[in-house]
């Protein structure tokens, strides 16, 4: 199955999924020198990003989120790519300056966990079986 | 998005990695928000400073960007992790020094000057009616929109920073007309009076309305320290960038919204309240937003000839030190044992969980003192800060 979304920015990815239908602060939320997302009480509280495919709602919080991905990033720490419904000035700013693949207005319902999914943001397309 | 050729160049790598790279940002943030050109800015305000935040991470991609990035317009800086000169008092360790005079050096090489304050409108960076700018600093960002008439988004620091190695931004949001008008009338019955009380008023209305733009009405006259105040505070609890103020803003209004909420004692009472926490005060703090001459002027006079016995920081831009140097103030409030801290503040200095309970004058203060710096925090007027200083 394919779904068509809009480029945020540009690569390929292939890879895991995580999904969460809570949004997500970066700065704060996640430990940038792990991967693991450490905001109290989120859904995914304690799990790693590293190497996935992150796919959730929208960003929130302070915009010192965009260098956290940034860092992620350049530690190889980072997401291999992310996948959202409706991306914001933070997580746009991170994926820009960390280069991350990045596509939004996805159906994110349509996603699950552990689902293997191959992301071609230059198309705007995610693709999976 | 239409670019214009010069635009396309930056675009395109002519003028190097730093400006292409800045070009890239612009250009997503505009094909996210819908913009459909990029329009020329004056001035520029940089956020992102304090080392304690931005980490190796941070400083890695502004050192990469100053490799051959420099600003096009005039463009300032929020405030540091320290003072820059007199870091060692005020029990900053070397190793942060040296990583934030790191951070400081990679905006000084772009060509940004390096004021270190989130008051950049009572240093020099003033723009006026109508001006199109990009802001970082949320109580900046308020201040500019919504006391001066400028016109800004709520830019993070890397996306100031490309507008200002591009002198552009895209338009859209509060660049236009037709987004500035309010959406909601707050009529404010409550009697204000003082810093701390406009803060107050931050909180309510941000809690309330949200991100709504409001037309605020029953606020006779206020100061710049009262509406720096507000604005500070109205932008953490509610995340706004702009409000009108009737009598202050200087935006034209086609129509006052029907819509209405009352902002009564009550309220103003209630948001105090809820700041202030059962705690016994061993640091005081008043400058956030960094404190103007007249509040120096102020607190030096009432601390004349008293001694504090807790921690207490003034902090300020430094050009106002300098003039507070100049004019004995710097020297009544430090013989008094209390401490002007130029260049940074009690929100970006690393200073987490280094005391107890903090007192402050400010609502924006509160919320990341007790947040990010783990303090118990109460909010009180100046004066109120002053006597539990020297109590």
């Amino acid at each position: 199955m394919q779904l068509k979304g809009r480029k945020i920015y540009k690569g390929k990815a292939e890879g895991e999924a995580i999904v969460t239908k809570q949004s997500i602060s970066f700065y704060g939320g996640v430990d940038p020198s792990t991967g693991t997302i450490v905001e109290r009480g989120h859904e995914l509280e304690g799990k790693s990003i590293t190497g996935k495919i992150l796919v959730f709602p929208t960003g929130k919080g302070s915009t010192v989120g965009s260098y956290v991905l940034y860092q992620m990033s350049k530690n190889g720490k980072g997401p291999k790519g992310l996948v959202l419904k409706e991306c914001e000035a933070i997580v746009a700013v991170g994926c820009i300056i960390g280069e991350i693949p990045c596509i939004d207005h996805i159906d994110i319902e349509k996603l699950t966990t552990g689902r293997h999914l191959i992301l071609d943001a230059n198309k705007s397309a995610l693709e999976f079986k | 998005m239409q670019l214009t050729s010069e635009e396309k160049k930056m675009a395109d790598g002519e003028y190097g990695y730093a400006t292409q790279k800045a070009m890239e940002i612009l250009v997503t943030l505009g094909d996210i928000y819908g913009a459909e050109r990029m329009i020329p800015v004056s001035s520029v305000q940089v956020a992102g400073v304090s080392y304690a935040n931005l980490e190796e991470a941070g400083l890695e991609w502004l050192a990469e960007m100053a490799k051959d990035g420099k600003v096009r317009v005039l463009t300032t800086l929020n405030p540091a992790g320290m003072d820059l000169e007199e870091w060692k008092r005020l029990g900053i360790s070397e190793d942060f020094a040296r990583n934030q005079q790191r951070v400081i050096d990679a905006f000084s090489r772009m060509g940004i000057i390096t004021t270190c304050t989130c008051t950049p409108y009572l240093v020099g960076n003033v723009p006026h009616f109508g001006e199109h700018i990009a802001w970082s600093e949320s109580s900046a960002i308020c201040y500019a929109n919504s006391v001066l008439g400028a016109r800004t988004n709520r830019e993070g620091g890397p996306s100031a920073l490309g507008a200002a190695l591009t002198g552009r931004t895209p338009e859209y949001g509060f660049h236009l007309d037709n987004k500035r008008q309010p959406q909601v009338k707050a009529q404010v019955q409550a009697k204000l009076d003082g810093t701390y009380q406009f803060g107050a008023l931050g909180k309510v209305l941000g809690e309330k309305l949200g991100e709504k733009i409001s037309y605020i009405t029953g606020i006779p006259s206020a100061s710049v320290e009262e509406l720096k105040s507000l604005c500070a505070s109205y932008a953490t609890y509610g995340g706004v960038a702009l409000f009108h103020i009737e009598g202050i803003t200087p935006d034209r209004v086609s129509q006052i919204p029907v819509e209405t909420v009352t902002i009564t004692d009550e309220d103003i009472k209630a948001a105090i309240n809820a700041l202030n926490q059962e705690t016994s005060i061993d640091f005081v703090s008043i400058g956030c937003p960094h404190a103007t001459l007249a509040e120096l002027e102020y607190i030096a006079n009432k601390l004349k000839g008293k001694q504090v016995k807790k921690e207490v920081w003034i902090t300020t831009a430094r050009p106002t030190k300098q003039m507070a140097d100049r004019m004995g103030f710097t020297k009544m409030i430090e013989g008094a044992g209390a401490k002007i801290a130029a260049d940074t503040c009690c929100v970006v200095a690393p200073i987490k969980g280094r005391f107890v309970g903090l007192a402050t004058d400010s609502a924006k203060g509160c919320y990341y003192g007790s947040g990010k710096n783990r303090f118990k925090v109460k909010l009180m007027s100046i004066d109120e800060c002053i006597e539990e200083a020297i109590r």
